[in-house]
This record gives structure tokens, sequence and C-alpha cells, in this order.
């Protein structure tokens, strides 16, 4: 992993596994105090107290191909790597949230890279979720949630061409603007 | 800016135009794009991107892209799998620029793009 959105990606792709059906994504920086924050939140299917203890564990994983499982881990390790932290909060049947801060500085963060390219890719290819996608940096507020565009849309699904090219503009002055290559 | 206006004027637009998306074939093509752990470390998001673009800029509406978890190849990511005729094709260590090819010689024109095949690697 050499972007911190891939990492969104993943951890992501972890809620939608869970069955999710809202998932609320906030990234948040502020230059001053040289520290970022990413928040993924969702409802899915929650993990047990034992489960949440060894999940940063690359040996622990919920999948059958092979027993290892490094989404968390990686995650966890490039937040703790630039002298930032790392939560995980889960309950059974409630949901998952997973927080990581960074310190921006730091020559160890990964750039942020395509957040905006990540957050399209989410929300048209999952459809049957519902997203919340928050970008805060220095007094500016950008969000996406796809029940406002779901509502304007209609009957027309969010993975039409059409509507794609659209979310790629909208995602990019209303979210990626807000941080601006800064990140 | 890009407002929620401009995306209800979108939908207006769409509403009026008469669909012709499922006249230009029966047999859909099902894409699915290997995005687990493994896949995304690989570089499987700009594979899944191109491929996007590409059914996108050539109009593709009996084609269907999605992605799917770990296929268990790791080695091999990224790895796109495409349904069509009736066959699974497993594409292994993709690239966009191979993506762009299997979609303009195997999906558009029907000839499977071997070199990029799993046998072959």
């Amino acid at each position: 992993m050499r972007e911190l959105a891939l990492n969104v990606l993943d951890i992501a792709e972890n809620s939608l596994a869970a069955g999710a059906k809202n998932i609320e994504i906030l990234l948040w920086a502020d230059f001053g105090e040289d520290k970022m924050r990413i928040d993924i939140k969702d409802d899915g299917c929650g993990m047990d107290e034992e489960t949440v203890k060894k999940v940063t564990d690359p040996f622990t994983t919920s999948r059958k191909t092979r027993s290892v499982g490094m989404g968390l881990p990686l995650f966890r390790y490039s937040a703790e790597s630039t002298g930032g932290r790392f939560e995980i909060r889960s309950e059974k049947g409630k949901g998952t949230e997973v927080f990581a801060e960074y310190r921006i500085g730091h020559i160890d963060r990964m750039p942020l890279g395509d957040f905006g390219g990540v957050v399209l890719q989410l929300i048209t290819m999952n459809p049957q979720v519902d997203f919340l996608v928050t970008v805060e940096c220095s007094d500016q507020k950008g969000a996406l949630d796809t029940r406002e565009i779901k509502e304007i849309l209609g009957e027309i699904p969010l993975d039409t061409p059409e509507v794609r090219a659209f979310l790629k503009d909208y995602i990019r002055e209303n979210l990626v603007s807000i941080y601006g290559g800064r990140l | 800016m890009k407002s929620l206006e401009e995306l209800k004027a979108l939908r207006d637009k769409m509403r009026s135009q008469t669909d012709n998306r499922a006249v230009a074939g029966s047999d859909e093509t099902v894409i699915k794009v290997g995005m687990a752990t493994c896949g995304i470390a690989a570089g499987a998001r700009p594979v899944l991107t191109a491929l996007l673009d590409e059914a996108e800029k050539r109009q593709l509406h009996n084609v269907s892209i999605s992605q799917t978890g770990c296929i268990g190849l790791c080695r091999l990511e990224p790895i796109v799998e495409v349904f069509k005729g009736g066959q699974k094709y497993t594409y292994v260590l993709m690239t966009p620029d191979k993506a762009k090819k299997v979609m303009a010689e195997h999906v558009v024109n029907g000839n499977p793009v071997k070199e990029y095949l799993i046998g072959e690697n």
C-alpha cells in the first residue's frame, strides 16, 4: 500500500463484507496542529471482544483461503509509524469504527493519494449501500451523502455512466478541493 | 462548482431520452476485479478505473463491471475475470493498459487476449 486512500478502500471493503448498509467516512485535517484523521464507521455485523483484541494481528483473518489478513495491520502501521494512533471499536450486531490519526509532516506518512477516486469507486460499485463522506480541513467542510443523491435520481441507477461522470466532478469539486493536494 | 441542482437537470435529461441500452446485444459480459487487500496493494484500483473508463468511452451498455473479494491467487493480482459466452477467462497480473486491451480485443471483438490469461503465466 502506497496511498492512505487505498487503506480507506480496503477498510471500507471490510465494512461491505460485514453486511453494512450505512458507511460513514470522515477525513479531517488541521495543518496548524499537524494532525490528520481518518475515521470509518459502519453498521455491519461487528465483532465480539475476543476478535477485536486480535484483529490487528496479521495472522488473524475471517477468510478461508489462507490464514493471513493484512488489511487492518497495514492501516494501523501506517498511522503508528508517523507517531499517530490507531483505534478500533466494535460491537457484535451493531457495527465497527476504525480510526487512525497521523502527523501530517512526519517523513513516514504516506501520501493520501487518490481519495476522490476511492470514494467514487465505493459509491458507484456498491449502490445498495449508503455512504456519507465528509472532508473537514481548516474551517472548510464538504460532504457527500448518497441518500440525497439517490433521492434526486429516483429510478436512475447510481452506476450509470452519465451519473458516474457527474459524481466524479462533484467529488473533485466538493470533497477533494477542501484539502486540495496538500495531503 | 457542481451542485445537486445540476444532478436534477441531468436526471430530467436522462428520463427524457429513449433508452437504447438493451438493444446493443442480448448477451451480457460480466467482468469482476479482485478488490481485497492483496488486489488493492497490487494495483487493482487503477485497473478497475481503466475498465470503467473504457466502458464509458465505448458506450458499452451490455457490460457489467463489478468488484469481488480475494480470488485466492494473491501472487497473481491484480486479477480480472471475464465471463463471456458461457466461459470464464481469468486474466492475471493486470495493468490499466492491459485492461484497455482486454476491453478492446476480448469484450468488444470477442478474441481473448491469450498472453494475459492465467495459463500463460
